[in-house]
């Protein structure tokens, strides 16, 4: 074959019609037939307005920017992405049919592994949501204890969801730095229930063990270590000029959008709707304490981080005044039926035995009735919305995940952004691929 | 301070015969209505002056076989910021034909929300941009949450109600 421009040409375009049919069969494959039209249009490249050509790039699903399994077919005009479609699905493990089979004690268990960045909310979260099914009421001094355990679960995950932004532009220091801070935390976890990661921390009624001496000491050498480490974390990239470059105005997202797209938690926050479940509908005495909502303007990148920065701040306040005023008394409810007897109790005495027997096999009495609460999780409104019927295991258990929820706007946040921003936007939206799946 | 009774007889003035109860529950109050209705009702409510329910909390699908000609359910969770209240907006549909009108010119939070209700019931939401399953498989041939799909061996005699006592 004479080499020639035209020849040349020709063959360009051959091979990228045999890489465009690739493509295409590897797309219906994992995404149906509806999605392989968005890239490709009968074969050939889809072409923008101005007749650039634009490519299709699989991001994920195990690109380790991601931070877990999302993948994200993108439509690229050179480095901006024009178009994207998300897949979902790759942890799905089936919660809410697990659920109903599960007797209700063995459920918390599942919702730990939602949120694995602040297992403990979804733990008390689902907690408070059988207690209003079956009336019980929870004495203060457990209360407090949730309220500690919680708001260090909102600290370890926005430290988390901070830290790793900044290692994703650029800056890796300030995430080993405060992962010391998340392990302190975690120490008080294990103090707590023994576990670190999937916690399955407290029970119904109340918590399973007290603060112990070793508990509040951990505590409260956190309350005096961790204000200097936030404090240069935030100096470190506050005012940092390339951190600065690189987050504002990138993926702002307006008030209107953040509703209509059912935004929640910091992300809603950060576009300047003040909606906390916390204070909006208190529970386990939220509304004993003082502490602000931290609210952005623009919705953007720079916002979210500032304003997970600012809620970190106002949950150690939280959990300094609910240290300083734990009040004395029980730290579970005086509920035989629905709270496991002590161990000692169980092998003197027969109500214990009996009552020890009937939690176990998940035989307590549940009402009939339906109940949704929702408590303020780590990235917004995180509700149960249990129905039951009488049975053993909940008739049907439908968890309201804010991930999944406001992911669903990522791809028009992503609109005409480079792909290095669109990183960015997806780890300050903080999206927890358990909590999305389920 | 809006109260369940307000919502209930502004939406009876309004909607009259198509409302077929209400119920509550932990201070949520239920409305159960037509399908026809639903999402003129949850429309009337988000442009209400005063109810104002603009956010979409959570749409859930539900499967009750023995209700027969109403077997799936559909919940919308509607809330008001404005107001701080919640309501729910109940519809049942048969399991042949289970036609619900899409919400997502509404809430486009509900694109998701619809397509999980599909995934997992087979709710099938006339007018949703890109009704296709969302967590489980594409090839999947099922709607598993359906109460005909046990998880466990329903031929188990160890847990059987009478055993216990009921």
């Amino acid at each position: 074959m004479p080499f020639s421009a035209d020849n040349v040409q020709r063959q360009m375009s051959e091979d990228i019609t045999t890489q465009n049919t690739l493509t295409q069969r590897n797309q219906t494959a994992v995404m149906g037939p509806q999605v392989g039209n968005l890239a490709l249009k009968g074969g050939v490249p889809i072409v923008s307005e101005d007749g650039r050509e634009l490519t299709t790039l699989n991001l994920g699903p195990t690109h380790p920017s991601t931070h877990g399994i999302f993948q994200n077919i993108l439509t690229m005009d050179g480095e901006k992405i024009v178009s994207g479609v998300p897949t979902i699905g790759y942890i799905h493990r089936a919660f809410e049919k697990i659920a109903e089979r599960r007797p209700l004690y063995q459920i918390t268990t599942l919702t730990d592994r939602m949120n694995y960045c602040s297992s403990p909310i979804n733990n008390m979260g689902w907690h408070m949501t059988v207690e209003k099914l079956l009336g019980i009421e929870v004495p203060k001094r457990a209360q407090y204890i949730r309220v500690i355990m919680m708001e260090l679960a909102r600290i370890s995950d926005h430290l988390i969801c901070n830290s790793i932004l900044g290692v994703d532009s650029g800056a890796f220091t300030g995430f080993l730095y405060v992962m010391q801070k998340r392990e302190e935390i975690y120490e008080i976890y294990e103090e707590m229930c023994g576990a670190r990661l999937t916690t399955n921390m407290g029970r119904f009624g109340g918590m399973e063990r007290d603060l112990s001496k070793e508990a509040i000491r951990k505590i409260r050498e956190f309350i005096k270590s961790f204000p200097p480490v936030m404090q240069e974390f935030e100096k470190m990239l506050n005012r940092n000029r390339i951190f600065i470059d690189r987050t504002v105005g990138v993926g702002p997202v307006s008030q209107e959008m953040a509703l209509q797209y059912g935004f929640s938690g910091p992300n809603l926050r950060a576009a300047g709707i003040d909606y906390d479940v916390r204070v909006m509908n208190p529970y386990s005495s939220y509304q004993d304490f003082e502490f602000d909502i931290p609210v952005g303007y623009t919705g953007d990148t720079y916002d979210r981080f500032m304003v997970r920065n600012g809620e970190i701040w106002e949950s150690f306040k939280i959990i300094q005044q609910a240290v300083e005023n734990l009040p004395e008394g029980p730290f579970h409810a005086d509920a035989p039926e629905f709270y496991l007897p002590p161990k000692q109790e169980v092998y003197r005495n027969m109500e214990a035995l009996i009552y020890h027997f009937k939690i176990v096999m998940g035989e307590i009495p549940i009402p009939v009735g339906e109940v949704y609460h929702a408590v303020e999780g780590g990235n917004g409104e995180l509700g149960f919305h249990l129905i039951s019927d009488g049975g053993r295991s909940p008739y049907r258990l439908k968890m309201r995940r804010p991930c999944f929820i406001f992911y669903q706007a990522y791809p028009e946040m992503c609109k005409g952004v480079t792909l290095s921003d669109a990183i960015i936007i997806m780890s300050s939206m903080n999206v927890i691929a358990g909590e999305l799946d389920a | 301070m809006l109260t369940n009774q307000e919502i209930a007889d502004d939406l009876l003035s309004q909607f009259g015969d198509k409302i077929a109860g209400f119920e509550e529950h932990h201070e949520i109050m239920s409305v159960f209505t037509t399908v026809e209705t639903a999402k003129p009702m949850i429309e009337y409510l988000y442009k209400h002056p005063t109810f104002q329910f603009q956010y979409l909390t959570d749409l859930a699908g539900i499967h009750y076989p023995d209700n027969k000609g109403g077997e799936l359910s559909v919940v919308y969770h509607v809330h008001s910021w404005t107001n701080n209240h919640r309501l729910m907006v109940r519809i049942f549909v048969p399991i042949d034909a289970p036609n619900v009108p899409t919400l997502v010119d509404v809430y486009k939070s509900a694109n998701w929300m619809e397509r999980e209700a599909y995934d997992f019931f087979g709710i099938n939401f006339v007018g949703h941009p890109n009704l296709i399953r969302i967590l489980n498989i594409e090839e999947m041939d099922y709607f598993p949450m359906r109460k005909e799909y046990p998880l466990e061996d329903a031929t188990r005699q160890d847990k059987i109600d009478a055993l216990f006592g009921r």
